[in-house]
């Protein structure tokens, strides 16, 4: 069988098809930034410490930055901006994670926001909200997330906010 | 902060795969799950000129348990072997420890992606795959252009990041043996934030004798020394009933047998202080298991 060293991915983002021409050493991270438009991924660190990259692949949170682009192909990726959900009059629904981040106070400058908020969200819906959300259970899910500015407190009452609206709304 | 220029093929087959490693030579690697190759290659530590991805070949994402131990495809990730996974449970009815140590592993983000059989293959002494696959007496299977063959932990586990595997060779599977009559597990782990790489860490088991004295005890640690090693730390607490033996001194014995590193986290005498604490934690906890597996019967 042929090597490539570029090739043509087509994908699944945030519900709507897309494809791109890339190199095939170019990450996920990058191919959504740069390839598609897709700005609110953002890369800090680029070898799997910060978390900041976070995206779903398949519904699971993956680092962006450690697949490459030409591994999604055929796959179906949701990043950031497609969190929230329209609400049919035009405007845009926010997914109870990045409300409880509104609520809680739970960013401040927001660049290892989305990550967070990817995380959680996967992490809250892969999980029985009907039980009690522990202490450790929220360190682990937030665990492989870096922020420099929040100090983790509020990030992790909207945690616990964000499981409470879900619940609620079960 | 981006990978050097490589060839990429994804194979849909394992001879395929085979055969593209052969075609292209010494310049090839496996891509698996990756969490650990991604960042090796965007730090430019690593610039292999051609990737075979395997993610496509079918097959490889099987777990087997049965009453001889558990074998690991090489697509299973990690998040496959833990928590409320029908294979996990399985897994850990036979051999314990599977569960245990890869509750340790890194993030869910990455254990989503990582595969058991990848960390092993990567042979990083800060990996708690490659201690368990010691510690359990195991093998992996390794797939060659020439046929199949099984390689034991001593034979694998050559320097850090270095293994036996050479050439055009896929590691397919890893094989965890189950876990002993009349024995317990405990897997622990000291790390600077939960699931980065361990300072000090390790899994121990325990076995008993029909009265719960104590039989066997052997430990293989985390990021302390340059390969797995299994320690066997029998001697120390020999004969000694279950529920009152001196971990203690097993945990001091141990503290003689490792040759930890010093590095930016930790000195080597630190690790060695936390072999010891840790070795009594496990030891405790392990026996407190091995007993109700008595008990059990």
């Amino acid at each position: 069988m042929s090597t490539d060293t570029e090739r043509t991915v087509t994908l699944t983002v945030n519900g709507v098809p897309r494809e791109a021409t890339v190199p095939v050493r170019r990450l996920l991270s990058d191919a959504l930034r740069h390839d598609l438009g897709l700005t609110g991924t953002h890369v800090g660190c680029e070898h799997g410490v910060c978390g900041a990259c976070t995206v779903l692949v398949d519904g699971a949170p993956v680092r962006s930055c450690l697949m490459l682009a030409v591994q999604v192909d055929g796959h179906e990726v949701t990043t950031v901006e497609g969190l929230a959900h329209a609400d049919h009059q035009g405007g845009q629904v926010l997914h109870p994670v990045q409300e409880a981040f509104r609520e809680c106070h739970a960013l401040q400058c927001g660049f290892c926001t989305p990550g967070f908020l990817m995380t959680i969200a996967a992490g809250l819906e892969g999980r029985d909200n009907s039980a009690e959300l522990t202490e450790e259970e929220v360190d682990d899910m937030v665990g492989g997330n870096l922020c420099r500015c929040t100090g983790y407190a509020n990030i992790k009452k909207a945690v616990h906010h964000a499981a409470a609206t879900m619940r609620d709304s079960e | 902060m981006k990978p050097a220029p490589f060839r990429y093929a994804d194979p849909l087959t394992l001879d395929e795969a085979l055969a593209v490693l052969s075609d292209e030579g010494e310049g090839a690697k496996v891509l698996a799950g990756g969490q650990s190759l991604l960042p090796l290659l965007s730090m430019r530590l690593a610039a292999p000129a051609t990737l075979v991805d395997i993610n496509r070949v079918p097959g490889l994402d099987t777990v087997k348990a049965t009453g001889d131990g558990v074998t690991v495809g090489a697509l299973v990730r990690h998040a496959r072997l833990l928590g409320g996974h029908p294979d996990a449970m399985a897994a850990a009815r036979v051999q314990p420890l599977l569960a245990r140590a890869t509750a340790n592993v890194a993030h869910p983000a990455i254990r989503n992606r990582g595969t058991t059989v990848g960390s092993i293959a990567h042979a990083d002494p800060s990996g708690e795959m490659t201690s368990v696959l010691a510690l359990t007496d195991g093998s992996v299977t390794v797939a060659t252009p020439n046929g199949v063959e099984t390689v034991g932990w001593r034979d694998l586990f050559v320097g850090p990041l270095e293994t036996s595997v050479h050439g055009p060779a896929i590691v397919t599977s890893a094989f965890f043996p189950a876990l002993a009559a009349h024995s317990g597990t405990a897997f622990a782990e000291v790390a600077r934030r939960k699931g980065d790489y361990a300072v000090c860490g390790g899994g121990v088991v325990v076995t008993l004798d029909a009265d719960r004295r104590v039989a066997a005890v052997r430990a293989a640690y985390v990021s302390v020394g340059l390969t797995p090693e299994v320690h066997d730390l029998t001697d120390a607490v020999i004969g000694q009933p279950a529920d009152s033996a001196d971990w203690a001194a097993a945990g001091a014995f141990a503290r003689t047998l490792v040759d930890p590193d010093t590095d930016l986290h930790a000195s080597a005498d630190y690790r060695r202080l936390l072999v010891g604490v840790l070795t009594e934690r496990m030891l405790a906890e392990a026996a407190a298991e091995a007993s109700a597996r008595v008990t059990g019967e």
